[in-house]
Order: C-alpha cells, then structure tokens, then sequence
C-alpha cells in the first residue's frame, strides 16, 4: 500500500465553499469551548455589569421592564464582543501567526473563511449570551411578555446577520488597518455599549443621535427585540417593529455586500503589495 | 512557454517600493532580478542562498501570494497571475517554523480543518490523516492540542498538511529551520519517501543548509540578491570547481593569523578562517595544489602547528563561495549588519 496515495475525490463550487465555512467555524464552535476561562471573562464580568444596572434602576424604582432590558444588553455585549475581537481585528491576528496567507493560497474561498469566522463565532457567542439571560432572568427575576415570537426570532436572525456583516466588513478594514486594529477595536468597544442602548431604551437619546447609532445593527436590532419581549417595550420603542425590521434587512444587504468588496480589495492588495499577508516575527 | 513543465519562471522581476520615514519619494528594492527558470515533473529542486537572497519571494510569486513586477510564471501549466485559482487546487506550501492553526485544536483537527480549504471530503481527509500521522510518528498525538506539540513535532504536523492534500507541486521553505539534527533527519527521510512514491510531482525546496540541497535535489539554483547565479545538477555544479583542490587545515595557535599573508600567495582562489574549540580551521581552495607548500610555508613562519590536514572534493558550499566571493554565514552576518545600521 503506498505511504501517500492520491487523492480520490476534491469538491468545488459551492460544496468547496460550504466546506471551507464549516472547516473555519470549527475552532470556534467546537476549539473555543475547550478554553473554560470563557465562563469568567463572557458570562460572569457581562452579569456584574447588568447586576449593577439592575440595582441602580431598582434603587430609582424604574419600571420593572427595565431589570429585563439590561438582561437582555447585557447579553448583547457578548456578541458585540465577538464582533470586535473575534471578527474585526481576526484577519490582522490570522496575519500574525501566519495563517492568512494559507488561507490565501488555498482553493477555498476567502469569503468562506470569513464566513465561517462568523457562524462560528455567531453559535459560540450565542451559547455565552444564552447563559447570561437565563442566569439574569433566574437572578433577578425577568418576567418577559413575548408579543410574537417568530418576529422575535426573525429580529434576532436579521441583526445576527447584519451584525456579522458588519464585522466581516470590518475584518478587511482593520486588515488593512495592521497594527491600528487593536487599538480601533479598543476605541469603539466602550462608545458602541453607550450609543447603541445596551442598558436602556435608546428613546432617551435625542433623535438624531439615536438615528445615527441606528448604522450599528445591535442598535435597532436590540430595541425590536425589547420592544417584542415586554409589555412596556412597543411605548419604550425608537421605531416601529416593522420599520427596525426593513432597516435592519437594508443594512444586511449593505454590509454583505460591501464586506465582500472589500476582501477582494484586500487580496488584491495583499497579492500586489506583497505586505499584508507578512507576519511581525 | 510549453506545458509539460511543472514550473516555468521567465524574466521573473519583483521590485519592492519603500517609503523611509523622512522620504517623501519611495525608493525601490529590488528582490528579484530577470529569474529564468525551468521545471519538469518529478523534479527535487533546491533553490539555495542566504537570507534575503529572494527564495522567499519567489516562493511567494509561485504560491499566488505576491505578484510579479515583470515577467511570467507558470506554476502546473496555469499564469499565477492570470489563473491563481487553478494553481491553487494543486499546490501546497509548508514553512520552516510557521505556527499555523490553532493552539486549541488537536493535531487531527487542526489536519482536518485545512483538508476542509481543499475541498477534501472528510471521510477521505481523516482516513488520510491517519495514514499520514502514523509515518511520521504523530499517531499517538493526534488528540493532542497542537499548543502542546514540541517545535519538532508540530513541523511534523506542518509537513503532514503539506502532503494531506495531495499537490502536483509542494514547496518547502526552509522546512527543517530551527530543528535539531534528529527532527531535521526525520523531516529530510519523510520528503524523500514523498518523492520516491510521487515521480510525477515536483518539490521546490528553498534552503540556506547546502547539505540538505545536496542530499534532497535533484537540482540546485543559486540565488543571491534576487540574481540566480547557477543552475545545475549538484554533481554538475561541483564539477565545475574541479580545477580548484579543496584543502581543511586545522591548526592550533593562541593570536589570530594574519590573513593578508595567506591572500597574496599565488594560485589562492579563496581562503576563509574558523575559530572553534581553541583551534583554527583554514578552508583553502587552490587554483593547483602546488601552492599548498605555500601555504604550509605560511603557516609555519606564524608559529602555528598543524594538527590536521585533509583533501577534500568540492562541496556546494564550495560552489557558493566561488560564486558569491564570501560564504554564506557571511553573506547573511553582512545583511545582519547592513539591516541593523540603516
């Protein structure tokens, strides 16, 4: 029997796709389990800020829906999170330890790296944020009032997707970005809790200000999915559900599409400067 | 350019622009000057030189990684430029201390995972992983997490997924960098294996360990600040060095010699000296070994005692030196300084 005997069958088109997806998602889905730390830094540290919102909206004695607004940022943050160290700033670490240009140089398509980058952070952070809200729901005792669940989930789907858009396109970016990355991703981490309204109604906000932090998926995607999980949320709404809902498929479309634009930018740039798929050793 | 060539290289140029902190036009680095190059399937093929000498952007260009400033290059009959997706389903690269993958996956997964890139159905992928750990001796770590792999083993594991996938054309850049003789031996025997049982697939092997050239290749090119210099069998290549004769000197003496004395004798085509363990060894190659009691003449009026003295046939090193002027550590300690004082 030969020691190396050739290959029988290799997939391409879409089957090679769908492979290289789920090949890429796998160190996230199954790999980033492994590292038990996850259970600190993404569900506990995320439950002592929602402890805190929660105990100054009851020391206030804020209406009560408020305690399940900020379970349900609080468990946002996780994917927010994921976003910016799993997805932006992952193409520039991919570079450091030299996988990009094996990535590159393979038959698999870049845009299938990414999104399976994306799937596999989208189920990983899903697990952290599912065990944020229900330790939050049992800790401090959320009552939710689903108004129609499956607009609930098509919500959730839609900002998933528009969200994860938007850190694929941003993964080109901070890509090119190099060492910048790290420190953007630091920039935007804080700002993005405030504007986008993870522990309260972005009603409060002026407007124009909370119209403006409607280009972050996480922002409508969060006021949608408050306004459809509690009684007081359609009065403490921005916009209607229907409206968030359009707003968020546009922006899918404009993130999808522009995240693709960009990576072919980037190898492009990366095969002519010969530069972005060199490693710092 | 004909199709029966794994890997053909025509007038190849890749000139670099760099921009210095005060410079407001760039300047330009040349890493590859009007390479030419010609290979056939079932060829080894060594391209040898130091550090900075443009193996690595060469490799790039073949790879699809890096475009060519000029010039053409086919890699298993498709343009790297014009059709990079065609050269990417049978190609494969491996890296001297690359650490790809993750840390948090195992051996086998992480194998796995790249099979998945190549379009490897998985029930073929780990069937071959299997195979393939079990030659290089990695079975029993399989289900190890790859962060865990010794810098020996986890080359093993990046040779592995050079092979996993099968190429027409495998490249190898300096694959046995940082290993220690034992893992270096096994990774050596492993790509020999690979090109006994291959006889239509090509191996590029760049390296600056001449010995592993020449005891891996079929052919050799050296290359030196983006120029190739040769090409040519090694047996070829040291042949065309047989009118020199090749002399290793070993001598003892407290204070350094003085080296002028030795470049001004007559027939004297190179002369380099080494200190190790307290003694001197003088690597003399002689137009004719006449001048050899010249030498001896030399080195006894400096008071050094001979300790040993031995003929030797050309090596590659040989070969380099004639070319280049100045060995290759040479070479690369130049480029050490040149690059530490801008």
């Amino acid at each position: 029997m030969p020691m190396f005997p050739p290959i029988t069958r290799r997939n391409t088109g879409w089957r090679l796709f769908l492979q290289t997806v789920i090949g890429r998602s796998y160190p996230r889905t199954i790999g980033q389990q492994r590292e038990k730390s996850w259970i600190i830094f993404d569900v506990f540290l995320p439950l002592l800020s929602v402890a805190s919102y929660v105990f100054v909206y009851r020391a206030i004695h804020a209406p009560e829906d408020y305690i399940g607004f900020v379970v349900i940022g609080g468990a946002m943050t996780a994917f927010w999170m994921n976003i910016l160290w799993g997805m932006s700033s992952q193409l520039y670490w991919e570079k450091e330890t030299g996988n990009l240009p094996l990535f590159i140089m393979a038959p698999g398509p870049l845009t299938g790296i990414l999104l399976g980058m994306a799937v596999g952070g989208l189920v990983a952070t899903t697990l952290r944020a599912g065990v944020i809200i229900l330790l939050g729901s049992l800790l401090f005792q959320v009552s939710y009032v689903f108004s129609n669940l499956a607009s609930l989930l098509a919500v959730f789907f839609l900002c998933m997707a528009a969200l994860y858009g938007l850190g694929m396109m941003t993964s080109s970016l901070f890509l090119l970005l190099s060492r910048e990355a790290y420190h953007l991703a630091n920039l935007a981490q804080e700002p993005v809790y405030l504007i986008s309204g993870f522990y309260f109604p972005i009603k409060s906000f002026p407007f124009w200000l909370a119209g403006v932090a409607s280009v972050l998926p996480l922002t409508l995607g969060l006021d949608a999915m408050r306004q459809l999980s509690f009684s007081s949320g359609p009065s403490l709404g921005f916009l209607s559900v229907p409206l968030e809902i359009a707003i968020l498929i546009g922006l899918t479309i404009v993130f999808l599409i522009t995240a693709q634009w960009l990576l072919k930018y980037i190898e492009k740039k990366a095969i002519r400067e010969g530069r972005l798929t060199e490693s710092r050793r | 350019m004909s199709n029966n060539a794994s890997i053909e290289i025509e007038n190849l140029w890749r000139i670099y622009k760099i921009r210095g902190a005060k410079q407001k036009e760039p300047g330009e680095l040349v890493a590859l000057e009007d390479v030419s190059l010609r290979l056939c399937p079932g060829e080894t093929f060594g391209l040898l030189g130091p550090n900075g000498a443009g193996k690595t952007t060469l490799i790039k260009i073949l790879t699809t990684l890096l475009s060519p400033s000029r010039g053409r290059a086919r890699v298993a009959g498709f343009d790297v430029s014009k059709e990079p997706d065609k050269v990417r389903q049978r190609i494969n690269m491996v890296s001297g201390g690359e650490s790809s993958g993750y840390g948090l996956l195992t051996v086998r997964e992480n194998l796995w995972m790249f099979a998945q890139f190549y379009g490897i159905p998985s029930s073929e992928a780990n069937q071959r992983i299997r195979r393939l750990l079990e030659i290089v001796g990695l079975a029993d770590r399989a289900n190890t997490k790859s962060s865990d792999l010794s810098t020996g083993l986890r080359q093993k594991m990046n040779i592995v997924r050079g092979f996993l996938t099968d190429p027409e054309v495998l490249f190898l850049d300096e694959p046995t960098l940082g290993l220690d003789v034992g893992a270096a031996r096994d990774v050596r025997g492993l790509i020999h294996q690979w090109v006994a049982e291959n006889p239509q697939r090509t191996l590029l092997l760049t390296t600056h360990y001449l010995v592993e050239a020449e005891e891996l290749c079929n052919r050799v090119a050296i290359i030196n600040k983006g120029k190739l210099l040769a090409c040519d069998t090694p047996t070829n290549l040291k042949q065309s060095l047989v009118h020199e004769a090749v002399f290793e000197i070993q001598v003892t003496r407290e204070q350094a010699l003085d080296d002028g004395l030795f470049q001004g004798i007559p027939g004297m085509n190179s002369f380099h000296i080494n200190r190790e363990d307290g003694n001197l060894n003088l690597h003399v190659a002689l137009a004719e070994e006449a001048a050899l009691a010249e030498v001896i003449a030399v080195l006894t009026h400096q008071q050094a005692r001979i300790l040993n003295l031995q003929k030797r046939e050309p090596t590659l090193e040989d070969v380099f030196v004639h070319l280049v002027g100045k060995r290759m550590e040479e070479v690369e300690q130049n480029a050490d300084v040149s690059t530490d004082n801008p």
